[in-house]
């Protein structure tokens, strides 16, 4: 699935500051059943977004208008929990762009990255600066540098730089995915395949 | 360099390395299910791919299945809708396909291994994060998400960069009532549920050599929820002998020359690990989750931890315990439950119904609990029947369902209601996992039992 290329992202930005939110809360199970990658983003945080009658609860961070942006960012070991790539798909659909935490979960942060939702890791009192930033003002603006690997709280300045492969990060400044690359070297897969036991 | 057992796997796998990025993985065996392989057969066509090797990939339905009436039309019809489209997509590329009413169809980690297409050795990857299952034999098996589904699909490779290792030795001897189920949730409460995150961790120590295939199953499952990829242990005769004579395993000469290699798959003395963690089993008691994450657990008869004494978050963990309607410092032993979930890919094997069975023989289900016994497949259903258990609970007050992944992710009907309480055996207590508001506490089979025939949380050594 192609996504669109990511360069530099200066956004506002959502806070989420909970620990350990699970892929369960970025979508729960019952909304898994698509057969196609369309509309997770209105089940994004279904449970946790709205009650049981479908009225939104107005103390989730998603439903207070003060609030918004591309950037979500979230507590430590942020997308634990299931494989499902459907989470990533809701963040993206919901219009995120970029997840921040000071920790994230392997399975989805692979997902993230090949979906278009690029994950930036950032230290624990990083990420307290930012959600500070955010509270103290909910128009900061939040500048997100893939080339540079940079992050940068744009009212204090503060800027702190983030890892990514430099595979992936080619990867996502073209838009490009991993099937790309493997369609390009099949020979060598096949060739590699015969040479198995089993 | 001296290289451990998921080295040696993992490095026999790599078809290419990228500078500066993952390696290109070669997968042995794929399974797929009809909730995570959708998109990526629409992506295979969107891009007019092909599926490279059909025979290495295996479609079982389970996780949208109902557990009654499997016979008649599903109701749901998104549910429907799933499950016709694993159909399609698997009779499209001559995928072999074990759907709903097939005699070999069940969850997809319990069919795997009881067919013998998991193997020592073997590269094993399905879109569901509990694959971690299979590193029970040997093998490097760990979740993947839909895009990476399409890669297998497509070149039977996906792109990873290799993890880090870690060792977690478990010595001793495991005392009565305490079972392998207890074993992970006690390692992972020591861990955290980010614990073992970015690592591949192997098991060794003599509570996993004696343990057989369905115990290590049921910890190498849990393995994710220590934020581990994946977990294994390496193959020994207890593997062969479980391996042997299944329908998919390698038969006569090939089959000696197979287990002669499998035999070579084991940690070096010197290999080194980037963690390494040891455990003693006397330390170990029956364990129960209080909490919305597997790492909060506690031996049951201790009470729920204090707010100051937890790693991570205040704000976090009083919300947890709101939503349990728990709170700090109370005792789990005598809290009311409202229904039992015996089954799940964690605890949905032979040996957990023999387990249950052991608790519940010559007792009667309280009459406030609902239970819902959800045997792994039909396999098992059939075990139950053949091995007298099915009498044992019925007499007992006790219903069996038929196979799929039921309650421990509720994508069928099989629902715990908002508020109500469920001793589960399943993997996974967050929030609404079990259904909207529904409240998880995890546990072995046998203080599942004794849940469900006391009505409260229960020490299961006071019943054996």
């Amino acid at each position: 699935m192609a996504y669109d290329k990511f360069n530099i992202l200066t956004s506002t930005a959502v806070p989420l500051p909970l620990e350990n939110v699970d892929t369960d809360q970025i979508i729960p199970a019952r909304f898994l059943k698509a057969t196609e990658r369309k509309g997770f983003g209105d089940n994004l945080f279904r449970d946790w977004r709205y009650n049981g009658d479908d009225t939104p609860k107005e103390n989730f961070v998603l439903n207070n208008p003060v609030y918004s942006g591309k950037i979500l960012v979230g507590g430590k070991n942020f997308g634990s929990g299931s494989s499902r790539e459907h989470a990533a798909w809701a963040v993206y659909d919901y219009g995120f762009r970029c997840v921040v935490s000071s920790f994230f979960a392997d399975i989805f942060r692979n997902n993230c990255l090949n979906v278009g939702v690029l994950p930036v890791q950032v230290s624990p009192e990083f990420s307290e600066q930012i959600f500070n930033a955010i509270y103290d003002d909910a128009n900061t603006e939040i500048e997100v540098n893939l080339q540079e690997q940079t992050i940068t709280i744009k009212s204090t300045g503060a800027q702190e730089s983030f890892d990514i492969n430099s595979y992936k990060k080619e990867n996502m400044l073209n838009g490009f995915d991993d099937i790309d690359y493997l369609q390009n070297i099949k020979g060598e897969i096949e060739t590699f395949a015969n040479g198995l036991m089993l | 360099m001296s290289k451990s057992l998921f080295d040696k796997v993992w490095d026999s796998h790599v078809v290419r390395k990228i500078e500066g990025g993952p390696d290109v993985f070669f997968i042995d065996r794929h399974f797929i299910h009809e909730v995570t392989s959708p998109v990526a057969f629409l992506g295979l066509k969107n891009r007019g791919l092909n599926v490279l090797f059909p025979e290495r990939t295996f479609a079982t339905a389970d996780h949208n299945t109902p557990t009654i009436n499997q016979h008649l039309p599903v109701e749901d019809p998104l549910s429907a809708n799933q499950l016709k489209a694993l159909e399609d997509n698997s009779n499209e590329y001559g995928i072999s396909h074990w759907g709903l009413g097939h005699k070999k169809n069940g969850i997809v980690h319990v069919v795997g291994p009881e067919n013998g297409i998991t193997f020592p050795g073997a590269t094993i990857v399905c879109g569901d994060s509990h694959t971690s299952t299979h590193g029970a034999f040997g093998a490097i098996a760990f979740g993947i998400g839909t895009s990476e589904v399409e890669m297998v699909l497509s070149t039977q490779c996906i792109m990873q960069p290799k993890p880090k290792k870690m060792r977690i030795n478990v010595n001793g001897q495991l005392g009565k009532g305490v079972t392998p189920k207890d074993v992970a949730l006690y390692i992972i409460s020591k861990l955290t549920t980010s614990g073992a995150t970015g690592y591949f961790v192997e098991y060794a120590g003599d509570v996993f050599e004696n343990m057989t295939m369905e115990g290590r199953m049921t910890v190498c499952n849990l393995s994710i929820e220590m934020g581990a990829r994946g977990g294994m242990i390496a193959p020994d005769e207890t593997t062969f002998e479980y391996l042997k004579d299944k329908p998919l395993s390698l038969k006569g000469d090939a089959w000696d020359a197979a287990v002669a290699h499998w035999k070579t798959l084991k940690t070096e003395a010197d290999a080194t690990f980037d963690k390494e963690l040891t455990f003693l089993a006397s330390d170990i008691e029956p364990m129960i989750t209080y909490g919305t994450n597997p790492g909060m657990g506690i031996g049951i008869s201790n009470n729920i931890p204090d707010a100051n004494t937890v790693d991570g978050g205040v704000a976090t963990y009083k919300k947890s315990l709101d939503y349990m309607g728990y709170e700090e410092n109370d005792p789990m032993l005598g809290k009311k439950i409202d229904y039992v979930f015996l089954g799940s890919c964690t605890n949905g094997r032979i040996e957990d119904f023999r387990a249950f069975a052991s608790i519940v023989e010559g007792k009667q289900k309280a009459d406030h609990v609902t239970a819902w016994l959800v045997p792994g497949s039909h396999e098992v259903e059939d075990k139950i029947k053949a091995e007298g258990i099915l009498d044992i609970i019925t007499k007992a007050g006790f219903v069996l369902r038929q196979p799929g992944c039921s309650a421990c992710l509720a994508m069928n009907d099989d629902k715990i209601p908002a508020g109500k309480y469920a001793v589960s055996t399943s993997n996974r207590n967050f929030e609404g996992r079990q259904g909207p508001g529904s409240r998880t506490l995890l546990a072995s089979p046998l203080v599942a039992a004794a849940a469900a025939v006391t009505g409260v949380v229960t020490d299961p050594r006071d019943l054996l």
